[in-house]
């Protein structure tokens, strides 16, 4: 595997080994969730878990906090869905657009943002996710209130019906994990790497000669093409885009993710996405109270868990994930 | 030989809302010279600092640097030209260990922008001993596992340096490198400062007189954004508007 980097000169804390086991341990999850769980369950999580990635791989590298990272995320099921009803693309051409369409977003937003720090960044972000979502309410093709319904899944290549949820799950499955490394290599990649420089210390990046804005508005890009990612899966697993993938709400939701799950660490936002995700599902009996005790949980990680729950347990271990 | 000039301000000025800091300075450094920018608090000397590194943009006048008008440029392209300031309080990337403080210079000096971010960042360990080269030339061999926020803040000063190096600048500006260092780092840090500079110029602001009468060549004195006088240490110490304005009163 091409994923693994081994311990340098530099002894990078605790990488190569301790992580190829994790990447193990979250193939051999992937592989048995469906038959230990609802498959499209089990989706939900896969596709929030790297929406929540997604948003780290700005917020733990740069520690930039996008507040709407939802837009992309909701535009693109909104693309994968109309591209598949209406256009009657394929499911990989589906989601080959919503990824464009949340790239192409993301350029256009993250040169007008980057130039803004901490809260006036988040706010930037916010602001221009609320025009995507009036956009999304009003255009005539996202179907308004009622979202873009009974989207086909299709047939992969046109060769392989993904009807069947397991077949779904396969595919889904393979893209997740696929986007995971391409995350976590783009994470400890050269790029990355000033990206922590950034993060630390910006003047200092900047008197090293490096062109702070287009780093950032590099990873903006990467963030909402994978963000975008997700929200294809999403729409084409669900065979529906609706106005909660792209309220602010969402972008919040999946804030709390990545807080819950900790911003430190690689892995910590899938742990996020799955705790919130398994609480809606088990809570959603009890209706407003999901938002009740997801707030309570959030507390109680604000107050106990400072580096979210696996930024913690790995500071005990003396792990970096 | 004076002709030379790496870099010259011309009429610098900058205004802050209706206060001027500083105040139609001119500024000729010597290409290998050690140049001190000094003068009592609030001479607008840090604020001058930061028009010569781009971190502002001055109201009026010009900065050229190896005759080359920068006025205008981002301090990361004069970054790149080899005009490398340091930071009052100490500047390293905290969550990295030292070793990846000097590898960051350097990959930005070898490899340009990295925007592979699709490569594994083993490609960064052939700069590897080229960053311990330069730790060791700061002493700080025994120290490049260590994570930068957990070193002495002398270390933190040293580490500084090294990144700097990494990026063999022409000009080194320094912003008070001596600034809250104890009195064995100040003059570890004073040995480092003169042993780098040969073969290049350096430009700092300091507070500390002993060390700029050690290091410098040339010294200019601010006082109220203007400059008061300029020379080497024994001219401007006897200066009398020089003493005047440290001390307040004329010493004959």
């Amino acid at each position: 595997m091409t994923t693994q980097p081994e311990i340098t000169a530099a002894g990078l804390p605790g990488m190569s080994a301790s992580h190829r086991n994790l990447f193990l341990l979250l193939l051999a999850i992937v592989a048995v969730a469906p038959f230990l769980a609802y498959p499209l369950l089990v989706i939900k999580v896969l596709c929030f878990g790297l929406f929540a990635l997604s948003l780290n791989l700005m917020l733990g590298n740069l520690g930039l906090l996008s507040f709407g990272h939802a837009a992309y995320f909701g535009l693109s099921s909104y693309a994968a869905a109309h591209a598949a009803k209406v256009w009657g693309f394929t499911p990989e051409f589906a989601l080959g657009f919503a990824v464009l369409v949340a790239v192409v977003t993301g350029a256009v937003f993250g040169a007008l943002c980057v130039r803004r720090q901490g809260i006036y960044f988040a706010m930037v972000t916010l602001a221009f996710a609320q025009m995507i979502y009036f956009f999304s309410l009003q255009a005539p093709f996202t179907g308004g209130e009622d979202g873009i319904q009974n989207v086909p899944r299709g047939a992969l290549f046109g060769l392989f019906s993904l009807q069947s949820d397991m077949a779904l799950y396969a595919l889904v499955a393979v893209v997740f994990f696929v986007a995971v490394l391409a995350l976590y290599r783009i994470t400890w990649s050269p790029f990355g790497q000033v990206l922590r420089a950034i993060r630390d210390n910006e003047p200092r990046a900047i008197s090293l000669g490096y062109r702070v804005d287009r780093y950032k508005w590099t990873v903006f890009v990467l963030a909402a093409g994978f963000a975008g990612l997700a929200g294809g899966l999403k729409a084409i697993s669900f065979q529906l885009a609706s106005l909660t993938d792209v309220y602010w709400g969402m972008s919040g939701e999946v804030v709390l993710m990545v807080m819950i799950g900790g911003m430190a660490t690689f892995f910590g936002p899938l742990i996020g996405a799955l705790l919130v995700i398994w609480m809606q599902n088990e809570l959603a009996a009890f209706g407003a109270w999901v938002t009740i005790v997801q707030g309570l949980v959030f507390m109680a990680c604000i107050l106990v868990f400072r580096k979210g729950l696996l930024g913690t347990i790995a500071d005990r271990l003396g792990l970096k994930v | 030989m004076s002709d030379d000039i790496v870099l010259k301000a011309t009429g610098l000025t900058k205004d802050f809302k209706g206060f001027r800091a500083v105040d139609a300075v001119n500024l000729n450094v010597q290409r290998g010279s050690v140049h001190a920018l000094i003068g009592p608090n609030g001479a607008g000397k840090s604020t001058c600092f930061n028009l010569l590194t781009k971190f502002l943009t001055p109201s009026a006048g010009t900065i050229t640097y190896d005759g080359r008008d920068i006025t205008r440029l981002k301090p990361e392209v004069i970054a790149r030209m080899g005009l490398v300031r340091s930071f009052q309080i100490s500047a390293v990337f905290g969550s990295m260990t030292a070793l990846e403080n000097v590898r960051i210079a350097l990959q930005r000096r070898r490899h340009g922008d990295s925007w592979d971010f699709w490569r594994s960042q083993k490609v960064l360990a052939r700069l590897e001993d080229e960053a311990m080269d330069l730790l060791d030339q700061v002493g700080m061999t025994g120290f490049a596992r260590e994570q930068a926020s957990d070193l002495s803040y002398g270390r933190k000063r040293a580490l500084e340096i090294a990144t700097t190096l990494a990026l063999d600048p022409k000009v080194l500006l320094l912003d008070e490198p001596m600034a809250g260092m104890t009195q064995e780092d100040v003059a570890r840090i004073t040995t480092l400062i003169a042993r780098v500079a040969v073969g290049r110029t350096v430009l700092m602001v300091e507070h500390n007189l002993s060390v700029v009468a050690t290091l410098c060549d040339r010294i200019t004195v601010l006082a109220r954004g203007a400059i008061l006088a300029e020379g080497s240490y024994d001219e401007v110490s006897k200066d009398p508007q020089v003493i005047n304005a440290y001390i307040g009163v004329p010493n004959g």
